[in-house]
């Protein structure tokens, strides 16, 4: 059964812009996704979004809806209440391009700085074996669909402009310790980078990138804290260091 | 204007458009950890009613009691290596070993994000733009002092040990002799179990039997015990609320038995 709902769209580019007041049908078990388009194709020809599969796997519909980062096409329009008006707009942490479309190269930029894997030097491609409960933790993060909610809610550069240049964000602070945890990488170097270079410190663990990740990939718990007491074993704690120092236990 | 703010991010004027109540969450957080430390802080101060010598019911809050002041029955074998006063003070026996279960909760990872949230503002709320210009995180001291938490979680099993001494010796009557429990008993049996539990989930306990492993499949023993913890430590959160009630409670019960408000029912 269709039934008219209210929609609040902002509209504009990196000049100027604001919320706009639709009114649009909607078909039982729609998404907001689907809305958007009906508004497209009837009301506002030139409404920009970006959408591709409509299936919550390929991350590029990424908005907020009534200010949460979210996927607009795992959100069901009968989710919200029957009179509610639904507030869409484009993700508030980077910059505008045109109405529900963002600049969100800060991210690929992040990704670019991320050291890849380092495999060990004596296989050669095809001959590396691990067992399965050696990378099972890491598999976790592999579930990512670089939505980059996650880096658009995390208030350290959602809130702090200035802190971009030096947050590589929730997603690629994972992207980080899932390669410290993978049995065959052989870079040593990771935990002192994901503090010193990628910023790790400012994360203060208040969870938010969890909160909004839409492949429910506990980032916080399995990635960012255990990354945290990795860095404090060789960083902060005088006792391991000592204990480094007199026998060497890398590679555990 | 910076953030949400900032010239180059979409213009919209509002701090957060949530429409559900985001700030209930902060405010009930910041309500029952103010009381708390309220409380604590007095109890801390008040120096009396932490012991029952004929139940042998000791608060936690002054276990172990190691100072000259304390009643010889309240201590570990008669051991007071601190003085009663400082400077011409009295001193509490609570305020010696207060640095320990405080911060073990403080640098605690889920006490970060509930007071980081609710007391700091950064962020309130998930999509609710922070008050504040600068942040810097935990990058810097003091914050970075952060990372000394697994010394406080030693200590923290340290306290266990001596918490569930406690409750296994209140199971005696006025004589002295065991087999015998009293309301008492439960409530610090019920603390100590608590307070196990909190410290076993801890993130750093996680990451101490196993998490800093890069090869399971090499440590059957460890893997196993980490599994064991990683689904407590889901549970952290529910374990650090409910380990803090019980001992609060602990301590209520015992000062108002010791000061003879309530009386202590004895089951046999
Ligand atoms: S937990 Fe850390 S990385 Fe995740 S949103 Fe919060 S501050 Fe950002
Ligand atoms: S971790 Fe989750 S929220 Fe972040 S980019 Fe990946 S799927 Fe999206
Ligand atoms: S359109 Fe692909 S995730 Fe929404
Ligand atoms: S006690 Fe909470 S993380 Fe260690």
């Amino acid at each position: 059964m269709a039934r008219s709902i209210k929609l609040r769209i902002w509209r504009g580019d990196s000049t100027d812009g604001g919320l706009k007041d639709v009114v649009v049908e909607a078909n039982e078990g729609e998404v907001v996704l689907d809305v958007i388009h009906r508004v497209q194709a009837t009301q506002m020809g030139d409404l920009a979004v970006r959408w591709n599969c409509k299936a919550g796997k390929c991350g590029s519909c990424s908005m907020e809806i009534n200010g949460k980062p979210r996927l607009a096409c795992m959100t069901q329009v009968a989710s919200f209440g029957e009179e509610e008006t639904i507030t869409v707009t484009p993700l508030r942490a980077f910059p505008i391009i045109k109405d529900l479309v963002t600049d969100v190269s800060f991210n690929y930029k992040k990704a670019m700085e991320i050291p890849a894997y380092e495999p060990p030097a004596e296989l050669a491609p095809g001959e590396a074996r691990m067992e399965q409960i050696d990378v099972e933790r890491s598999q976790e993060f592999r579930k990512c669909i670089e939505c980059f909610l996650c880096q658009d809610v995390c208030h350290v550069v959602r809130d702090h402009e200035e802190n971009k240049k030096s947050f590589a964000g929730p997603r690629f602070l994972m992207r980080m310790a899932e390669l410290d945890f993978h049995p065959l990488d052989q870079r040593k170097t990771r935990k002192q980078e994901a503090q010193e270079q990628h910023g790790l410190g400012f994360c203060n663990i208040t969870k938010c990138c969890t909160e909004v990740c839409p492949e429910h990939i506990k980032i916080t718990d399995n990635a960012l804290i255990p990354m945290k007491e990795r860095v404090a074993d060789v960083k902060y704690d005088p006792v391991r260091w000592l204990g480094s120092k007199i026998r060497k236990r890398e590679g555990l | 204007m910076s953030g949400v703010f900032s010239p180059t991010r979409a213009k919209i004027k509002e701090r957060t458009l949530r429409t559900d109540k985001w700030w209930l969450q902060p405010l009930l957080t910041f309500g029952v950890l103010f009381s708390f430390v309220i409380y604590a802080t007095f109890r801390a101060f008040e120096n009396k009613n932490y012991f029952v010598e004929e139940s042998h019911l000791i608060s936690p809050f002054y276990s172990p009691c190691l100072s000259e002041s304390c009643e010889p029955a309240a201590t570990i074998g008669g051991w007071t290596p601190f003085s009663a006063e400082i400077f011409n003070f009295a001193l509490s026996p609570a305020l010696i070993i207060l640095i320990f279960p405080l911060g073990f909760r403080m640098t605690c990872y889920y006490y970060r994000k509930a007071y980081y949230r609710s007391f700091w503002f950064s962020p309130p709320a998930c999509g609710v733009a922070e008050p504040h210009e600068k942040y810097t995180g935990e990058t810097r001291l003091p914050l970075l002092g952060q990372n000394i938490h697994r010394y406080f979680f030693y200590a923290g099993l340290v306290f266990n040990v001596i918490l569930t001494y406690d409750a296994i010796i209140s199971f005696r009557n006025k004589e002295g002799e065991w087999g015998h429990m009293t309301l008492g008993s439960l409530v610090l049996v019920l603390s100590s179990a608590l307070l196990w539990f909190y410290s076993l989930s801890c993130h750093t306990c996680r990451h101490t039997v196993g998490g800093r492993l890069k090869h399971f499949s090499k440590h059957p023993v460890r893997y196993k015990l980490w599994t064991t913890v990683s689904v407590l430590n889901t549970k952290h959160q529910q374990f650090a609320w409910f380990s803090l009630a019980a001992v609060a409670f602990a301590d209520i019960y015992v000062r108002q038995v010791a000061s003879g408000a309530w009386s202590n029912p004895i089951f046999f």
